[in-house]
C-alpha cells in the first residue's frame, strides 16, 4: 500500500488527537469545582494553604504552561487522581476496561452476524412479506432507546419470569466452589445486558446492509452472473456479498471505536461494572479527573478506530485508491 | 411542489409517519386541558405506584400522580425540546455547510476540520460532559444537543453546495456582479433546501432520542417533565424491579412511536428526493 498515504492519514489522526487533548484540557478548566475550590469548601483552609495547593498543582502557572504540564503528565501515564476512589485515574480505568470489552465484543459479533443475515435476506426478498417483517423489526429496534429496551428486558426476565439476575456482574457475597462456578455466575449476569446491547445494534447493521445489498443487486454484473446461469445462492455469496461488505467494514470499525460511549446506557441500567457505568458515576459525583480521563480514552479510541477503518477500506476497495482517496 | 406532495401522499411510509406525528402534536397541544398535570406537585401518599384502575387509566407514579397526565405533559416538553434542538442544529449545520462549500480553499478546509472533529467525538460522552458543565436547565439541554449534532448535516449540505455551485446560473449571477452573501442566501440555499428538509427529519429523530437518553441519565430539567424524565424517575424509584410497568412502558412506547414516525418520514423523503434511489 502507498506508504505516503498511510503517513498522511496518520498525521491527520494525530492532529485530531492533539485537538482532542486541547479540547479536553480547556473543557475541564471551565468546569466549576477545581481542586482548590473543592478543598476550600469547608472554610477551614487558610489563604496560605490555598496558595500552596495552587502551587503544588501548578494552577498558578499561565494556561499554556499548564497545558505543557498536562501533556507531560499524560505521556508519563499520569491522568490525575480520582476524587471518588482516591486512586490514580489510570488504575481505576484499567480495572473497568475488561468487563466493557467483553460485553461489547460479544454483543458486536452477534449483532454483526444477525444484522448481515437480516440485511441480505431482506434485500433479496425485497418487497415481499419477509422483507417487510425484517425491515419493520430493524426499524423498531433502531428507534428504541437502548436503556428502555433494557428496562423491558428486566421486567420480563427478572421480575415476571425470575430467571435472570437484575444487576451487577457477580452475585454479591456469594462464595464459589471453583473458578468454573464463578464464571457461570458471571455469564448468567452477562446474558441480559448482552442481549440488550445486541438488539440495540442489530437495527443499524440490518438497515445499512439491506440498503447496500439492494444497491449492489441493481448493478450490471449481477444481471450478467444470473444470465450466465449461476444459482441464486452462488450469485449472492460470490458476487453480491463481497461488494456489499465494504460499507459494513466502515460501520463495524466505527462502532468498535465507540467502546466507551456505546455501552453507557446498558451498563447503567444493568449496573455492569465497565467503562460506561464508570463514566456515569464519575459524572453524577462530579469526579472531574476521572471524567476527563474516561472522556479522553473514549475520544482517542474513536479517532484510532476511524483511522484503521480508513486504511482497511482502502486496502479492500481498489477503487478508492485509484481515485486518490 | 404539488408533484412532491402527491408523491408524499402515495408513499405509505411517509403517510404513516405524518399521521402518527400529527396525533402526538395534537395531544400535546390539546391534551393538558383535559388531563392537567403539574410535575412540581405531590399526589396522595396512598396512591403511590398504583396499577391502572378507576380514575387513573394508566395508574399512578412514584408520587401518586396520574401517569396519563404525566405522559401528556411530557409529550409537550419532549416534542418542544426535540423541535428547538433540531432547529438549532439545522441552522448551524446549513450555515457551515453552505459557507464551506461555496467559499472553498482555506475557509472550507478549516470548517471541515472542525466538522470532522465533532463527527469523531462520541456523542453521548460529549453531551454528558457539556451538560455537567453548563447545568441541566431546559435551554442548556437544547443548546447541548444542537451544538453536538450539526456535523452530519454540515457535511451533507456542503456536498450539495459543491454541486450547485458548478451550475451555470451561479456563474451568470457572479458575472453580473452579485456578492457571495447574496448568492449563498438567494441561490444556493433554495437549491439545497430539499436535502436540508430530508436531513432535518432524521436529525429530529436523533434529537428526541438524545433528550430522552440525557434525561434518563439524570441530566434533564426536573422542573419540566419529559418522557425521558419519566423514565428516569421510574428507574430511580424502582418501578422496574417492582414491576410497575404502567409507569415506564407508556413513555417508552411514545418515544419509539415518535422516533419511528420521524425515521419513516425521513427515509420516505430520501426515497422521493433522491432520484438514484427511485430507479432501483
Amino acid at each position: 500500500m502507498d506508504k505516503k498515504r498511510i503517513a498522511k492519514k496518520l498525521v491527520y489522526a494525530f492532529i485530531t488527537i492533539f485537538f482532542v487533548l486541547l479540547f479536553n484540557f480547556f473543557l475541564f478548566r471551565v468546569l466549576p469545582g477545581d481542586i482548590v475550590s473543592m478543598l476550600s469548601r469547608g472554610g477551614k483552609a487558610t489563604p496560605e494553604m490555598l496558595a500552596n495547593i495552587r502551587k503544588m498543582y501548578g494552577l498558578d502557572l499561565p494556561w499554556y504552561q499548564q497545558f505543557f504540564v498536562y501533556l507531560k503528565n499524560l505521556s508519563a501515564g499520569d491522568l490525575g487522581v480520582s476524587f471518588m476512589y482516591k486512586k490514580p485515574v489510570l488504575d481505576v480505568i484499567g480495572a473497568r476496561i475488561l468487563p466493557t470489552v467483553v460485553l461489547l465484543g460479544v454483543a458486536e459479533i452477534f449483532a454483526i452476524l444477525i444484522g448481515i443475515v437480516f440485511g441480505i435476506v431482506s434485500a433479496w426478498k425485497r418487497g415481499k412479506a419477509l422483507d417487510t417483517g425484517l425491515l419493520s423489526t430493524s426499524l423498531l429496534l433502531y428507534s428504541m432507546p437502548t436503556f428502555w429496551l433494557g428496562m423491558m428486558l428486566i421486567l420480563i426476565f427478572c421480575v415476571y419470569l425470575k430467571v435472570l439476575p437484575i444487576s451487577g456482574m457477580v452475585t454479591p457475597g456469594r462464595l464459589f466452589v471453583d473458578q468454573w462456578a464463578q464464571l457461570q455466575d458471571i455469564l448468567r449476569h452477562m446474558i441480559l445486558p448482552m442481549i440488550c446491547l445486541t438488539l440495540g445494534m442489530i437495527g443499524e447493521y440490518a438497515i445499512t446492509m439491506r440498503s447496500t445489498v439492494i444497491d449492489v443487486l441493481s448493478e450490471d454484473y449481477i444481471t450478467t452472473a444470473k444470465a450466465k446461469g449461476f444459482s441464486d445462492g452462488y450469485v449472492l455469496r460470490r458476487h453480491a456479498m463481497p461488494n456489499a461488505m465494504l460499507p459494513m467494514i466502515t460501520l463495524i470499525a466505527i462502532n468498535l471505536g465507540m467502546i466507551v460511549g456505546g455501552a453507557i446506557q446498558v451498563e447503567t441500567v444493568f449496573s455492569w461494572p465497565g467503562l460506561g457505568s464508570l463514566m456515569y458515576n464519575a459524572l453524577v459525583n462530579r469526579d472531574y479527573p476521572l471524567l476527563q480521563g474516561v472522556f479522553l480514552l473514549s475520544t482517542v479510541a474513536v479517532v484510532f478506530a476511524n483511522f484503521l477503518s480508513d486504511i482497511l477500506y482502502e486496502m479492500v476497495d481498489p477503487r478508492v485508491r485509484s481515485m486518490g482517496g | 411542489m404539488r408533484e412532491f406532495l402527491d408523491q408524499v401522499k402515495a408513499n405509505k411510509m411517509a403517510l404513516t409517519g405524518t399521521i402518527v406525528l400529527a396525533f402526538f402534536v395534537l395531544t400535546a397541544i390539546i391534551g393538558p386541558f383535559f388531563f392537567p398535570f403539574d410535575v412540581m406537585e405531590f399526589g396522595n401518599v396512598e396512591d403511590i405506584l398504583q396499577p391502572p384502575g378507576p380514575g387513573h387509566i394508566l395508574g399512578t407514579d412514584d408520587m401518586g400522580r396520574d401517569v396519563l397526565g404525566y405522559l401528556i405533559a411530557g409529550s409537550r416538553v419532549s416534542l418542544l425540546v426535540g423541535a428547538l434542538a433540531t432547529l438549532l442544529c439545522m441552522v448551524i449545520g446549513t450555515v457551515i455547510g453552505i459557507v464551506a462549500g461555496y467559499s472553498g480553499k482555506a475557509v472550507d478546509n478549516i470548517l471541515m476540520r472542525i466538522t470532522d472533529f465533532f463527527l469523531v467525538i462520541p456523542w453521548l460522552p460529549l453531551m454528558m460532559v457539556l451538560a455537567a458543565i453548563l447545568g441541566t436547565s431546559i435551554w442548556n439541554i437544547i443548546l447541548v444537543i444542537g451544538v453536538t449534532s450539526w456535523a452530519g448535516t454540515a457535511r451533507v449540505v456542503r456536498a450539495q453546495t459543491l454541486s450547485v455551485r458548478e451550475r451555470q446560473f451561479v456563474e451568470r449571477t457572479v458575472s453580473i456582479g452579485a456578492g457571495s452573501g447574496h448568492i449563498m442566501l438567494y441561490h444556493i440555499l433554495p437549491n439545497v433546501f430539499p436535502l436540508v428538509f430530508a436531513s432535518t427529519i432524521l436529525v429530529a429523530a436523533a434529537a428526541i432520542t438524545s433528550e430522552t437518553t440525557l434525561s434518563f441519565l439524570g441530566m434533564g430539567d426536573p422542573a419540566h417533565a419529559s418522557w425521558g424524565m419519566m423514565l428516569h424517575y421510574a428507574f430511580e424509584t424502582g418501578a422496574t424491579s417492582t414491576g410497575a410497568w404502567w409507569y415506564f412502558l407508556p413513555p417508552g412506547i411514545c418515544v419509539v412511536a415518535v422516533v419511528l414516525a420521524f425515521t419513516l418520514m425521513g427515509y420516505a423523503f430520501d426515497e422521493i428526493l433522491n432520484p438514484k434511489l427511485k430507479e432501483r
